[in-house]
């Protein structure tokens, strides 16, 4: 019997070992009639989850040791897919995504003959949390995959147009993909960065008309030798207007929680996720339902919360494809 | 106020309201909801027996499942489901019936804008006919912003498709209380002013939204108050439902 719990019982050291800081922590909020201080911080936090945030709640600080309003350390790669188009891999603490977009060519609509297409797809593999079982795709996952493809087109980030190529024949299409590899929370704010990285990474591949009047890709290899002139030289990037960056919080009583973990998200069940672009339009504000009622003032804080995370994301953007453009 | 809408309403004019209950016989509860002409049923099943997997078996479990007029439920549908399921997880009292499923069926019958909100006030009408126990109500409405700045309540689709962003908001009942201080309050505020569920869609700026709260408050109380009137109205005939 010892054996088996061993996994969780490891730090039984903290009670014999009163400076244990886990220990401090938990005990420095102390009631008198609690079970808390006869029992280990790991039990505690398994057998009274609710409670054992709330206690953290009451001295304004989370488990992994962040104070409410702030977000985890987010990280961000370009290029991250050599064979892909353009690529990045984003990360929120643990919650990993990876982007990539793949450019064909396709005959654009009658209704819009000088438009490309982008078509976003999320996908969350078994790898990703234990909840998601091989063979049933997860229930999060065309949910977020929607809300994505809503944000991203109608935050007007990308103009369609530069998409076109010869006007009523051929414009691109873009497939978008982002992997979901580390659920821990927040995946829509990950995601959606990741997207907008992947945007910025994008180099259109150059292409121009062969003899019949269709569009071939130009390789690297044969460039020199093709007759033809490439259709798209000048346009390799896209311009990206007011790029949205989202930030998830809980609402838990008086709490405003960013950046929950997948722990936070389970047990607080609340989650409002706030989208703002650049100049700090809002995009999206998307809270589906949840025990606690949002009111205007805590909107207006978890607004205000967004603008800073605005601009902490802007800047690690910029400083990914700034070492992008360095090496 | 100058009038530039299709139908001749004006900005903040809903459209006429219907609320039929008890429409289906072998269904635990049902209910048609009409605004205008988006038209959605509801039916109830349940409570059942057991949760799906995932689930917490020490609640009650809520299952949403969307049937749209046309065609396969893809995506979209997909996230109507996941709205409306956590929408209404917050309005009924799940520790009453544990390790129990309670399914509801949205069958659309016309889309005419205003969709999602059409189906939430239906769906409650239909779980209060199935009489499910439930905190409060759930209240839904629409609100869009036009190109030139002006906020239209219950947009009608073309509207919809015409205007740069809309917004659904679903705030709680309005609560008729035999206190003297009238509504329930915390921190302060009303209960009825919280949001339950806001979906946005399209850019706006944060004022607008906020205007379109403003909107939507009395929108959501007059409808309130249709809804409280309506299922008072009718006496529950449950000895025609199927047992």
């Amino acid at each position: 019997m010892r054996n088996r719990y061993e996994g969780w019982e490891q730090p039984l050291f903290s009670l014999i070992d009163p400076s244990s800081r886990e220990r401090k922590m938990v005990g420095s909020a102390n009631g008198a009639t609690d079970l808390s201080s006869e029992m280990e911080v790991d039990a505690f936090r398994r057998l009274f989850p609710l409670r054992f945030h709330e206690r953290h709640l009451l001295e304004s600080v989370r488990p992994d040791a962040r104070s409410l309003g702030k977000a985890r350390e987010t990280s961000l790669a370009l290029g991250a897919v050599a064979s892909a188009d353009g690529s990045a891999l984003a990360k929120i603490g643990c919650t990993t995504m990876l982007a990539a977009i793949k450019m064909e060519v396709m005959t654009p609509s009658k209704e819009a003959p000088d438009e490309g297409c982008v078509a976003i797809d999320f996908h969350m593999p078994p790898i990703c949390s234990p909840i998601v079982r091989p063979g049933r795709p997860a229930e999060a996952a065309p949910v977020v995959s929607k809300q994505l493809s809503d944000t991203i087109i109608s935050s007007g980030m990308i103009d369609l147009k530069e998409l076109s190529l010869v006007s009523g024949k051929a414009a691109w299409m873009a497939y978008l993909d982002i992997y979901c590899l580390d659920a821990d929370g927040a995946l829509f704010d990950a995601a959606l960065l990741a997207a907008a990285a992947a945007f910025s990474h994008l180099q259109i591949p150059v292409v121009s008309l062969n003899d019949d009047g269709r569009i071939v890709v130009v390789s690297k290899e044969n460039g020199e030798k093709a007759k033809n002139k490439p259709v798209n030289e000048e346009k390799r990037k896209l311009k990206l207007r007011s790029i949205p960056f989202a930030l998830s919080c809980i609402l838990h009583k008086n709490y405003i929680l960013a950046d929950p973990t997948a722990e936070e998200e389970s047990i607080m069940d609340t989650l409002i996720t706030i989208v703002l672009d650049t100049s700090c339009q809002l995009v999206s504000l998307y809270k589906p339902g949840g025990p606690a009622l949002a009111y205007e003032s805590v909107l207006q804080d978890c607004i205000a919360l967004s603008r800073q995370r605005v601009k902490e994301l802007q800047k690690i953007l910029n400083e990914a494809i700034l070492d992008m453009d360095v090496d | 106020m100058e009038v530039d809408r299709a139908d001749g309403r004006a900005p903040n004019q809903r459209r006429p309201v219907a609320c039929t209950r008890g429409i289906l016989h072998r269904a635990h509860g049902s209910a048609s909801w009409a605004q205008g002409d988006t038209k959605v049923i509801a039916a109830v099943y349940g409570p059942k027996a057991g949760t799906r997997k995932n689930e917490n078996p020490e609640k009650a479990c809520i299952e949403v499942i969307w049937k749209p007029k046309t065609g396969q439920s893809g995506k979209p549908e997909r996230e109507y489901e996941m709205v409306m399921k956590k929408t209404l997880q917050s309005i009924c009292l799940l520790n009453v019936h544990p390790n129990t499923t309670t399914s509801i069926i949205i069958q659309v019958v016309n889309d005419d804008g205003a969709l999602l909100p059409c189906a939430i006030n239906a769906a409650c009408a239909a779980l209060v006919d199935a009489g499910t126990p439930l905190k409060h109500l759930a209240i839904a409405i629409c609100c869009c912003m036009s190109e030139n700045g002006q906020i239209l309540l219950d947009p009608s689709k073309i509207e919809e498709q015409k205007v740069k962003s809309f917004v659904y908001l679903v705030f709680p009942n309005s609560i008729a209380s035999v206190l003297p201080e009238g509504s329930l309050k915390s921190r302060g505020e009303i209960t009825e002013h919280g949001i339950l569920t806001s979906v946005t869609h399209g850019v706006m700026t944060v004022d607008d939204y906020f205007s379109c709260l403003k909107l939507g408050r009395p929108a959501a109380a007059e409808l309130s108050d249709f809804i409280r009137n309506n299922l008072k109205l009718k006496p529950g005939n449950d000895s025609s439902k199927a047992a």
